[in-house]
């Protein structure tokens, strides 16, 4: 595993103010590292600035000071090897659920041939579960069928690091726990490296290696990353029963709750001196599998 | 319930019709008739010649049924068959749309595209849109020193509005998302221009374009009565001149079905381009 494959360093963002001279901070001091084959959800209030550092991130923002490097290069603008699945599944109306997948793959491989971007495009859509639906539009989809064309098209493109923005805030809780499953089915065969953003405290627990939380803005931090302990693959109808589960749930909500207030621009406090930049490493549920008999086997799927 | 409403107005218009056609040829179909010997006045007077008056349905009808039997006669300058007639205002509306087109698509993409030139050319677009296009006329006319090409001019200088307007809003209000994907794609600025823009606004391109070919169809009727020689205008002046109203009002309404399947032409283009967003 490679440990610096992504480390943003002291990201900010800074809003001039109309009228007054003093500038608005949404965010400062924001630093943490990725692996590569991590899977990392960011949770915080609204208005914390998480939208602003997933696009920066993506190159589509720039901070006010801080760097983003990636595998060894600064991120400087938009690049295929940084894909993103945004909250409205911004498809494009006129192009087919295949057409719009094809449209990436083409943009990443243009010197493809045609029978060789249908077949990859087609695989990826297969994967989401959407055999069968190619050839209809966005407009003859659900809403739960076009974020998983969304979530095809990104994949598709295979970048080294996927970024999403509330990629199911939009969708009704049941279409989403599906839309989960498929999105857990496709990243357990490619291991991609994502970053997303959520609302969602059970979803991050599903989902995610880490979960970093965010405390309120203006003057934002990322005061804590919490570690996620349990095996994969994840099932997500026992996953409640989990030992680990609701020690770490119970330790975001209260996050969410209390404390994201309470921390609101004080500086986050360092795990170890030589990181100094990265956010207080936590683990809610640290001794689990020494109490739990067999916990681990309890989520563990059938398979 | 729908393919009985469809049935229902259809029944509708065609009463509608009858009554109309049948009032206007009542009103007309009783003349005043001057009873018994003309008097010496009456006769200096000219009472004896047929009266000049609106003709009724039934002369017009038998008038468009001869008319359309022979469309592409020509006998000299000023006898000529309503499709000759219609053929050259239809070229001329067809030369002047396809250069506005030309010239407005392209600069209203790039204004569309760039805020800077937005701003700089939107005085100019205000104060030239509002302009009647027949205003140009002598204009043309001195610089062109053509009359048919003149006719084109007028008919480029007011379809152009439309289209440029239209292509430059459809361009600059494209949705961010869709090319924030181009750009995430890192698509190159002309590629994003036509796998993303020119779709996405091709429904507001084309409503430009359909409103344009309106108003060059409303414009070629009174250009071609200016600058005279051929087209649907100059036949409907000439025909004034000569006191064939029957003539007049068979143009008329060949006018107004040529502008209905001109119409009809860009909504179905419309429809080919339309996405539900």
């Amino acid at each position: 595993m490679n440990r610096q494959f992504l480390q943003i360093e002291s990201l900010a963002k800074r809003f001039p103010q109309p009228g007054a001279g003093e500038d608005v901070t949404v965010f400062d001091q924001v630093s943490f590292r990725m692996e590569q084959g991590e899977f990392i959800c960011i949770i915080g209030h609204s208005g914390c600035g998480k939208s602003t550092i997933l696009n920066v991130l993506a190159g589509l923002d720039a901070a006010s000071s801080g760097s983003v490097i990636m595998d060894g290069r600064e991120v400087a603008g938009p690049s295929l090897d940084r894909g993103v699945i945004f909250q409205n599944h911004s498809l494009l109306p006129w192009l087919s659920a295949f057409g719009n997948v094809a449209m990436a793959v083409r943009a990443r491989w243009p010197k493809w041939p045609r029978a060789r971007v249908r077949e990859h495009s087609q695989r990826y859509l297969e994967m989401v579960g959407l055999k069968g639906a190619e050839n209809k539009k966005p407009s003859q989809l659900s809403g739960g069928m076009c974020q998983r064309v969304g979530i095809a098209r990104a994949f598709a493109i295979e970048p080294k690091l996927l970024l999403m923005d509330e990629p199911f805030g939009a969708l009704d809780a049941l279409t989403r726990g599906l839309i989960q499953e498929a999105l857990l089915d496709i990243w357990s065969r490619t291991h991609q490296t994502v970053f997303m953003i959520t609302h969602d405290v059970d979803e991050a627990i599903l989902l995610s290696d880490r979960i970093l939380l965010m405390t309120n803005g203006p003057d934002a931090r990322i005061a804590e990353s919490v570690r996620v302990d349990i095996d994969r693959p994840r099932d997500r109808a026992v996953l409640h029963q989990h030992p680990a589960y609701y020690p770490i749930r119970n330790h975001l909500v209260d996050f969410l709750v209390n404390r994201s207030r309470e921390l609101q621009g004080a500086d986050a406090p360092a795990s170890a001196p030589e990181e100094a930049a990265s956010p207080r490493d936590v683990n809610p549920a640290p001794r689990w599998r020494e109490t739990g008999p067999g916990g681990s086997r309890a989520v563990a799927s059938p398979a | 319930m729908l393919h009985n409403q469809t049935l229902r107005a259809t029944l509708l218009s065609l009463v509608l019709l009858v009554l109309a056609l049948g009032a206007w040829e009542l009103s007309i179909s009783a003349p005043l008739t001057a009873s018994g010997e003309l008097s010496e006045y009456e006769q200096l007077m000219g009472a004896s010649a047929s009266r000049a008056g609106v003709p009724p349905p039934s002369v017009i009808l038998a008038h468009a049924m001869d008319e359309l039997s022979r469309p592409f006669y020509d006998a000299g300058p000023n006898d000529k068959g309503i499709g000759l007639q219609l053929g050259y205002s239809v070229a001329r509306v067809m030369a002047g749309y396809l250069l506005a087109a030309m010239l407005a698509i392209p600069l209203g993409f790039v204004i569309g595209m760039s805020p800077l030139l937005n701003r700089a050319l939107d005085p100019y677009i205000q104060i030239l849109k509002p302009i009647s296009p027949l205003a140009w006329m002598p204009l043309a006319l001195f610089v062109i020193k053509d009359s048919s090409l003149s006719a084109i001019f007028v008919i480029f200088i007011c379809s152009i509005w439309p289209m440029l307007i239209n292509t430059a809003f459809g361009v600059a209000s494209v949705k961010r998302d869709w090319l924030n994907v181009a750009r995430t794609l890192e698509m190159s600025r002309l590629r994003t221009a036509f796998t993303v823009i020119l779709p996405a606004a091709a429904p507001t391109i084309l409503t430009g374009m359909r409103i344009a070919i309106g108003i060059s169809w409303l414009v070629i009727v009174a250009a071609e009565m200016l600058v005279g020689g051929t087209g649907i205008g100059y036949y409907v002046w000439n025909e004034w001149n000569n006191l064939d109203l029957a003539s007049v009002v068979f143009a008329i309404i060949m006018i107004g079905l040529v502008g209905m399947v001109l119409d009809a032409v860009l909504a179905q283009a419309s429809r080919l381009v339309r996405y539900q967003d």
